[in-house]
């Protein structure tokens, strides 16, 4: 049994899936419905997604996709993307999600994970945190929704979020997003030596060896990918794809 | 045709389409009618004991499932709530349950050294077989995913099935003659759920 989570992270921009570059060019690489069919495939034991036009544009959730996701799903998975109220997270999950995903809205109301936590359980609520050095090279927590880093510590606000009953962390460099460079491990240290909750290492996985580097030497619970499981090939062909389950076995044991 | 039970109890649609997907002719409904033709049957059930109980008995399936599988013998399975409530009743709420198993479900509670587990039991967990069932045939290290606060007590050993561990052994899967029930999603456990549901689809 894999017992580190191996997790695509796919994000959804309207009806169709993309992958970004440091947050930024969406590329469209497919319908959602049907990476989640090739997923079903291949033994893939969690899926995130995230709707990154969501929390920008305030625009209201597309809850026909998330239904979608969720009957075509054979597998649990986190959804993330303009949640900031209890009405709209327990909708997500009638509609039949594991975990929603909370991210620019803890920062503006940190006390919204402990209501969240409360309501449905901290394995249910997620506390994504996306980040990016500032020109002085520091770790900033970057809002996606004002589309810049703000003043806060990334260690500080992730100690927050667990202590406000977040059941795990989703950690994202920016920098790394869609880079394939691997993961910064810096910062996944920094912040999984800081908090006892799982943090899902996210943010430029290129191949198998960067997963094991973030789980033995940066000590993530969790690793997620986006660009490696939706390319293939150094000229990043659209291909959906998950490595063969025994070896990773092999490499995280 | 195996007709999934539609009492408004969570969403059925991964249970539907898995079944589409592994080539088993089924359908979701709530029609008494469909109930009775179908040749096995499916109870989910997501969310709260004397709700899911309420939501059977308004629709009139209490009566009839007793009909379909205790006089008729159709085969049943319960997942995760629609397991429970094939028992006697539950910690979590004051309505009896259907009955068929003499079983009620707990609250999963820990022993001090062990607080740190969370409730609800969340995630992947290895499943153990500990008696020979056709539900399980051919599967091979068997894992899958669970969401639940409370766990199947059985006053008679011989209906349990499977155990997983989660702070101590619980029941995972239960049977007694045509009546199977499971804890944990199938519908969300892929390659395993797939086996599972075709055993139960060709097996049982």
């Amino acid at each position: 049994m894999l017992q580190t989570r191996v997790i695509p992270c796919l994000l959804l921009q309207n009806q169709g899936l993309v992958k970004t570059v440091r947050f930024k060019n969406p590329t469209y690489v497919g319908d959602p419905i049907n990476a989640v069919k090739i997923f079903n495939d291949k033994e893939v034991d969690e899926l995130i997604f995230l709707d990154i036009t969501a929390s920008r544009t305030g625009q209201l959730l597309n809850l026909d996709v998330i239904r979608a996701i969720a009957s075509q799903c054979f597998m649990p998975f986190c959804y993330g993307g303009g949640v900031r109220d209890i009405e709209t997270a327990r909708q997500i999950f009638s509609l039949g999600a594991e975990k929603v995903a909370i991210n620019s809205f803890a920062l503006q109301q940190p006390q919204f994970i402990r209501e969240a936590a409360d309501l449905f359980g901290s394995q249910s609520i997620v506390a994504a945190i996306d980040v990016k050095k500032n020109l002085f090279g520091s770790y900033r927590v970057y809002d996606s929704s004002r589309g810049a880093t703000i003043d806060l510590d990334p260690v500080r606000h992730a100690i927050a979020m667990e202590q406000q009953g977040a059941g795990e962390i989703l950690l994202t460099s920016v920098d790394r997003d869609g880079t394939q460079q691997g993961y910064d491990l810096e910062l996944i240290r920094r912040v999984t030596s800081a908090v006892g909750i799982p943090v899902i290492a996210s943010g430029g996985a290129g191949n198998l060896q960067h997963f094991v580097a973030a789980v033995k030497e940066a000590k993530a619970s969790a690793v997620a990918a986006g660009s490696l499981f939706v390319f293939y090939g150094k000229h990043r062909a659209v291909l959906i794809n998950y490595p063969d389950v025994a070896e990773m076995e092999r490499l995280l044991a | 045709m195996i007709v999934i039970i539609d009492y408004g109890m969570g969403n059925v649609g991964s249970i539907q389409n898995m079944l589409a997907w592994i080539g088993v002719d089924a359908c979701v409904s709530a029609d008494p009618e469909v109930l009775s033709r179908a040749d096995k049957l499916i109870l989910p059930g997501v969310g709260a004991f004397d709700n899911g109980m309420r939501r059977l008995k308004e629709a009139g399936f209490v009566t009839l499932l007793n009909e379909l599988v205790i006089d008729q013998q159709k085969p049943l399975l319960g997942i995760c709530l629609g397991m429970q409530l094939l028992g006697t009743g539950s910690e979590e709420g004051l309505l009896p349950g259907l009955g068929w198993l003499d079983a009620a479900s707990h609250r999963f509670r820990f022993e001090t050294s062990l607080l740190t587990l969370k409730v609800p039991h969340m995630g992947w967990n290895s499943v153990e077989a500990v008696a020979q069932s056709p539900l399980f045939a051919a599967i091979d290290a068997p894992r899958f995913y669970f969401v639940h606060s409370y766990h199947l007590v059985c006053g008679c050993k011989a209906d349990v099935l499977a155990q997983a561990s989660y702070g101590f052994p619980f029941v995972a899967a239960v049977q007694r003659e045509n009546i199977f029930g499971v804890q944990f999603h199938p519908e969300k456990s892929h390659k395993f759920g797939m086996s599972l549901l075709r055993n139960f689809a060709e097996r049982c």
